[in-house]
């Protein structure tokens, strides 16, 4: 073996023979934390059984399945205008944006285009729906990392987009407002100007947090490096949505699936970034909800007139058959497998959310990292516990 | 105490026992109530308690009754002696902290020779208290949340230290009367109109003292110990009642105190221009609860604004950082002081 001339590598070899010393000296015993069912980072009954030694994860396991609602198994005693306010449910946050892939895949297998003006408004509320979710991320990540000023910002800004979703559909957090065909009704006087004033507020909050968080030096320092998804893993978990985008994947449903809604009319940008760790995820959650409020303002602008429903039965039959839909939900890749047999409700769906993928990675993700770091990462990977137990 | 009266020995005790048993609890309720509850509440766009009492004054005594309301409850496995003796060891370092604050050029409750060295070892008594609240819980949050402590204190008890030896040498006292004397009567260049405050000529100094009186209170960006996102407030985790209202009043206690040693250091203490003899002790203790608001305002707006950093950068931060700092700060103080 030749001696090694370089300083860097002497002191890494120093280093190991070190650690291995008080490796052989100290035989510790690990600590098995469990983090969870409940508790404030996990937001919901998500459980992870992590084993310490010291302050260091050694392994690391979800243990989902405390809020199973048994959606897939619900949805096979519905009709499909009941399933809507169903789905609603899974991701509450993103709540209209759960509803639009189910409803395309039965327009799909009955053979139904919804009207323009009803695409238009769908693809407006969707965006809505992704501006209200990530928002409070935005700030909930905050208060995981221990600064609990962000989140009443989210919090206070985000009321102005629920107070418009309420004004068009009457509910703020399930509207159920889309309908096979198109939309249940048309918006309201005066709808149009107030989003676009709701929508520059939504950008001042993005700048806001931009200040306030993003460019925090402990925020940075708590962040950067953090967590980090290689591509190749990623994709091999599953992971969707901002959490690949954020690992340089360049794929966003929005823009390369064939949808029929409204976002190929409009000028906007799939934000991505090299790193793939915690800061990120956050990074490009905050470019998105930018990038969704100008998307916002652009289909207000050229919202085309024109009824808001197409001609469908008054009962809702969908012939036999099988589609598949999925859209980019604010959380990721949400679809549905809808499977018919010609009655008044589906024989069966699958409906693959995208939260689910996304916390399967955590095993990988967790090991050796810090406590903390822990919270960090699920914090950044962001995920509602809806969506993983459906 | 003043000087016109002679009072006997007990008498003046059993003023001073008065006086401290009074200032602690009613620093910690101010402080709770002007920067916990209202300032807090204002930055982040809401308005905080308004019900109790007028702008929901009373809030805090509201909550404090119903702490002591709450089930004394004591954990399964914990080891009990321990676990109801750890408050009131936290408690106490908070006391005693109390004692050497001057308020007055006369109004202090010891006038030690050592006071300032006696201030910062008795602010680190908290530690034996939080490492027994958080082994006797038997909780792993909390045992985590009070090795963090531990480890914390250590390492920011050291830069405190150093930060205040500034003063000391320029002062040439440990005394905390002698050192608000000292800038009392100092000279900015000759003028002596404002004193000699130690904020100019030791700013480094003042701000590592924050920076480390901020670690020593674990607020936020250094509450690691008791991280109610990851740790589920840590070595508090399994305390109710009145135990748990002892912890609270500590901790707010002790930021009142500790931003009263900051206001006596590097503010000038009881002085104010043109206040001097019998009538400063007088104004003596409504200027330094003045300053000791503006102390505490900093540490608290650095609380409600920046993020928690994780406890090896913390660590990071001491040794690589503040220490290394603080020593050239006392280089550079002892070379102008032999130079001027």
């Amino acid at each position: 073996m030749s001696v090694t001339t370089d300083w860097r590598q002497a002191a890494y070899i120093a280093g190991q023979a070190a650690d291995a010393r008080v490796n052989v000296e100290l035989e510790t015993e690990g600590t098995t934390l469990n983090i969870g069912p409940q508790h404030p980072a996990t937001h919901g009954t998500l459980r992870i059984v992590v084993r310490l030694d010291g302050e260091q994860v050694v392994w690391a396991e979800p243990v989902m399945g405390y809020m199973h609602r048994g959606y897939e198994k619900l949805t096979e005693v519905r009709t499909y205008p009941q399933i809507t306010t169903l789905i609603n449910r899974i991701d509450w946050l993103g709540h209209f944006a759960n509803e639009v892939p189910f409803i395309l895949a039965a327009e799909k297998l009955m053979g139904v285009e919804a009207p323009p003006r009803a695409q238009w408004i769908r693809t407006i509320f969707f965006e809505m729906a992704r501006i209200s979710n990530v928002a409070l991320f935005l700030g909930d990540m905050g208060v995981q990392l221990g600064a609990i000023t962000p989140v009443f910002y989210a919090f206070r800004d985000r009321e102005h987009v629920l107070n418009l979703m309420e004004a068009a559909t009457g509910g703020r957090f399930h509207p159920n407002y889309d309908r096979i065909g198109g939309l249940k009704e048309d918006l309201p006087k005066g709808w149009v100007d107030e989003c676009k004033g709701v929508m520059k507020r939504m950008r001042g909050f993005c700048d806001e947090l931009d200040d306030l968080l993003l460019g925090n030096e402990i925020f940075q320092a708590r962040t950067r490096g953090i967590g980090v998804i290689p591509k190749a893993v990623g994709l091999s978990y599953g992971v969707s949505g901002s959490n690949i985008r954020a690992s340089g994947v360049d794929w966003d449903l929005r823009r390369d699936s064939e949808s029929p809604l409204a976002w190929k009319s409009c000028d906007w940008k799939v934000w991505t970034h090299p790193d793939g760790d915690s800061f990120a995820r956050y990074w490009v959650r905050l470019q998105e909800t930018r990038e969704a409020t100008k998307i916002v303002d652009q289909l207000l602008d050229s919202l085309p007139a024109g009824p808001i429903m197409a001609k469908v039965p008054r009962i809702i039959k969908v012939p036999a058959g099988e589609a598949w839909e999925h859209t980019e939900n604010p959380l990721g890749e949400m679809g549905y497998y809808v499977v018919s047999q010609g009655g008044l409700g589906p024989i069966r769906v699958k409906i693959r959310s995208a939260s689910f993928n996304n916390i399967s990675i955590t095993p990988w993700l967790l090991r050796g990292v810090y406590v903390p770091d822990v919270i960090t990462i699920l914090a950044s990977l962001y995920f509602i516990l809806g969506d993983i137990d459906r | 105490m003043i000087g016109a009266l002679h009072l006997a020995f007990w008498q003046t005790t059993a003023i001073k026992v008065a006086v401290v048993l009074g200032i602690i609890p009613a620093g910690a309720l101010i402080l709770g109530y002007v920067f916990l509850l209202k300032m807090m509440s204002h930055m982040q766009s809401r308005l905080g308690p308004m019900e109790a009492g007028p702008h929901g004054s009373l809030q805090l005594i509201a909550d404090g009754v119903k702490f002591l309301q709450k089930e004394d409850i004591f954990p399964e496995r914990a080891d009990r002696v321990v676990f109801a003796l750890a408050p009131i060891i936290v408690l106490m370092s908070t006391f005693l902290l109390y004692v050497v604050i001057p308020v007055g050029p006369r109004l202090s409750v010891q006038n030690l020779d050592i006071g300032l060295i006696f201030a910062l070892a008795v602010s680190s008594l908290s530690v034996i208290g939080i490492l027994m609240a958080g082994w006797a819980s038997a909780n792993k949050y909390s045992l985590i949340g009070a090795l963090r402590a531990a480890g914390q204190l250590i390492a920011y008890e050291l830069p405190l230290i150093l930060a205040v030896v500034g003063v000391a040498v320029q002062a040439g006292s440990f005394n905390l009367q002698t050192i608000v004397q000292a800038q009392a009567h100092g000279k900015i260049f000759g003028v002596g109109a404002i004193g000699n405050p130690y904020i100019l000529t030791q700013a480094v100094g003042f701000i590592i003292f924050i920076i480390a009186a901020q670690a020593e209170l674990t607020q936020t960006p250094f509450d690691m110990p008791v991280a109610e996102s990851e740790l589920v407030a840590g070595f508090m985790t399994e305390y109710t009642g009145f135990r748990f209202l002892f912890f609270f009043m500590g901790e707010f206690g002790t930021a009142f105190a500790f931003s009263a040693i900051g206001a006596t250091l590097f503010l000038g203490g009881w002085f104010v221009p043109g206040i001097h003899g019998g009538l400063a002790d007088i104004v003596g203790p409504a200027v330094v609860f003045a300053k000791v608001m503006l102390v505490a305002f900093l540490i608290f707006w650095m609380r409600f604004s920046f993020p928690r950093l994780r406890e090896d950068q913390l660590q990071a931060f001491a040794w690589k950082f503040l220490i290394p700092l603080s020593l050239v700060n006392i280089v550079a103080t002892g070379v102008l002081k032999v130079a001027f």
